[in-house]
């Protein structure tokens, strides 16, 4: 297993009322499948529509295989400017 | 050239950032808090950013608009934390040799900006709060 911290910004932080999360999962473990796990822990990211993942501060697409040391971000949809 | 301010945009400082001898044209852009959206009063803004991406994505939507436009410079200052009514936002501004690039590519980093920079915003009304969906 693989553990690490999901940082949360905007709606999403206050949906799990914390600024990260701590996750398990099996190594070679995909965004997708973090997204997955994050919605079956928190139902309420479940119901959002459109959520990224940031990898190292850049978009991963759904089969990124994510690394122990990586940092990763739940990115709610954005609205800058 | 690339700033998140925590409390206050100094709009003629953005501005000189970009000012170029082989410029003829700067445009700017100022964002700034409006007190109505969707016939809700707007008290104030909360701007929650994922500063280090932040900084990341706003150098590459740069270096895309120096790939399409001859631009000369382009300065992006962005607020985050609490912002009230009237309070400018975000400043963009971009030099370019003639005006037409100068504009086109302003619009650019403002619309890119908004689909892909990790800022979020918080509107606190009259009897609620809300995150803002993503406007077209």
């Amino acid at each position: 297993m693989i553990k690490f911290k999901v940082l949360l910004f905007g709606v999403t932080r206050d949906l799990a009322g914390k600024s990260q999360l701590d996750i398990e999962l099996e190594e070679g473990s995909n965004v997708k499948m973090l997204l997955e796990k994050l919605g079956s822990d928190f139902s309420r990211l479940s119901e959002m529509k459109s959520l990224m993942i940031a990898v190292n501060n850049e978009y991963a697409k759904p089969d990124h295989i994510l690394k122990e040391k990586d940092e990763i971000a739940l990115i709610p949809p954005v609205s800058g400017g | 050239m690339i700033k998140i301010e925590e409390t206050h945009i100094d709009i003629q400082k953005v501005i000189e950032l970009v000012r170029s001898d082989k410029a003829g044209a700067i445009d700017v852009f100022i964002g700034t808090v409006r007190s109505k959206t969707a016939g809700k009063n707007v008290e104030r803004l909360e701007y929650d950013a994922y500063d280090s991406m932040v900084i990341q994505e706003m150098q590459k939507i740069v270096n895309q608009a120096k790939e399409k436009w001859p631009v000369e410079k382009i300065a992006i200052h962005h607020r985050k934390g609490t912002l009230q009514i009237g309070e400018v936002a975000v400043v963009i501004a971009v030099s370019t040799p003639h005006r037409n690039d100068a504009f086109e590519a302003c619009r650019f980093v403002i619309e890119t900006l908004k689909k892909t920079t990790p800022i979020w915003k918080k509107e606190i009304y009259e009897g609620g709060e809300e995150w803002v969906s993503p406007t077209p």
